[in-house]
């Protein structure tokens, strides 16, 4: 009797003792393949596809701030020679103009930057102008936010809805870039 | 009487209870396998990413799909001419990024394509496959980039 007792308790029992093992040995594996960095990158919207036999918008020439990367990297902004550090003070000359000077865009609503590369352009040279353009409109919202009372662009962002037309600082400074085609040569 | 009652202290403090390490160690498990995205390609060109700093964050993972430029791996660690390779396989006529990216795209209508560059490739295949992504209406892209280190 006391035997048969002792049988069956010996054989409701699992060893859990290498149970926490095989928990790390799977959790390291886990460990090692995971990549938890997020894609980051420049984003872009691409114009839709043009229908035949309609042009393309009427645009004011001194609306559009045209910049220029050739093939060894080397930038035109307006037909001048500049380089990429210069660039960021320029987008934002051209953009807060609000018609002052000449050269530069009437509104900041309608003003528009245009980026174009030869076929030959690294393109290294040309994310590196992409990025300037980005930043100079970043800084921007950044100083249309504080004006605003807020500490920075992604703190107000926070504050309205994703909706069109919510956003101001967005509807006053719109992000207008248009990455133009070679010359064909 | 003083001296036994102090050892008596002593010996009860003395282990850590371990019988909720496996439920701990399950717990982080559990969160690394859902974190967790097997890389379920193999890519054939190299991509050395170039550096940016208006960076922004693509949170949703399931939207995002990869097209890769950049010269094509040969043997031996040399390198070839500039490939375009999306999912598995390196596609040698562009004309077929556009059907590819439109499957893609009736899949998942929010699809943004993410472009990981190498950053030695030239504008003009860059600017082909733009060109392609256009017609399929693949319009949401992101040029994948690294932060950059500034000194």
């Amino acid at each position: 009797m006391g035997m048969m007792k002792k049988r069956k308790r010996e054989a409701g029992e699992i060893p859990t003792a290498s149970m926490a093992d095989i928990a790390f040995l799977l959790l390291i594996f886990f460990l090692v393949t995971t990549t938890i960095d997020v894609d980051t990158g420049i984003g872009m919207v691409l114009p839709p596809k043009l229908e035949e036999d309609v042009d393309p918008p009427p645009i004011k020439e001194r609306n559009v701030l045209k910049i220029l990367v050739n093939e060894t990297g080397l930038v035109l902004v307006e037909d001048q020679p500049s380089s990429v550090r210069l660039i960021r003070d320029e987008v934002k000359k051209h953009i807060l103009n609000e018609g002052v000077d000449p050269r530069y865009a009437e509104t900041a609503s309608r003003a528009l930057v245009s980026i174009k590369t030869a076929r030959e352009t690294p393109y290294d040279a040309y994310v590196g102008v992409l990025d300037e353009v980005w930043m100079a409109y970043f800084e921007m919202w950044d100083a249309e936010a504080r004006k605003l009372g807020f500490v920075d662009y992604a703190a107000y962002a926070s504050t309205v809805s994703s909706a069109d037309g919510e956003n101001q600082i967005r509807e006053k400074i719109k992000a207008a870039i248009s990455i133009a085609e070679p010359d064909k040569q | 009487m003083a001296s036994s009652h102090f050892k008596k202290k002593t010996s009860t403090k003395q282990e850590i209870p371990t019988a909720s390490l496996p439920d701990i160690i399950f717990m982080l498990l559990i969160f690394f396998m859902v974190t967790t995205v097997l890389r379920e390609t193999t890519v054939q060109v190299r991509t050395m990413l170039p550096q940016a700093e208006a960076l922004t964050k693509i949170d949703q993972k399931r939207l995002v799909s990869y097209v890769y430029i950049g010269p094509k791996k040969l043997d031996g660690n040399r390198l070839g001419d500039t490939g375009v390779q999306i999912d598995d396989a390196v596609v040698e006529d562009l004309g077929n990024v556009r059907t590819i990216m439109y499957r893609k795209l009736i899949e998942q209508p929010k699809l943004i394509v993410s472009l990981k560059v190498d950053q030695t490739s030239e504008m003009g295949i860059v600017l082909d496959v733009q060109q392609e992504f256009r017609e399929a209406g693949t319009l949401r892209i992101n040029y994948s980039s690294r932060r950059e280190v500034v000194l």
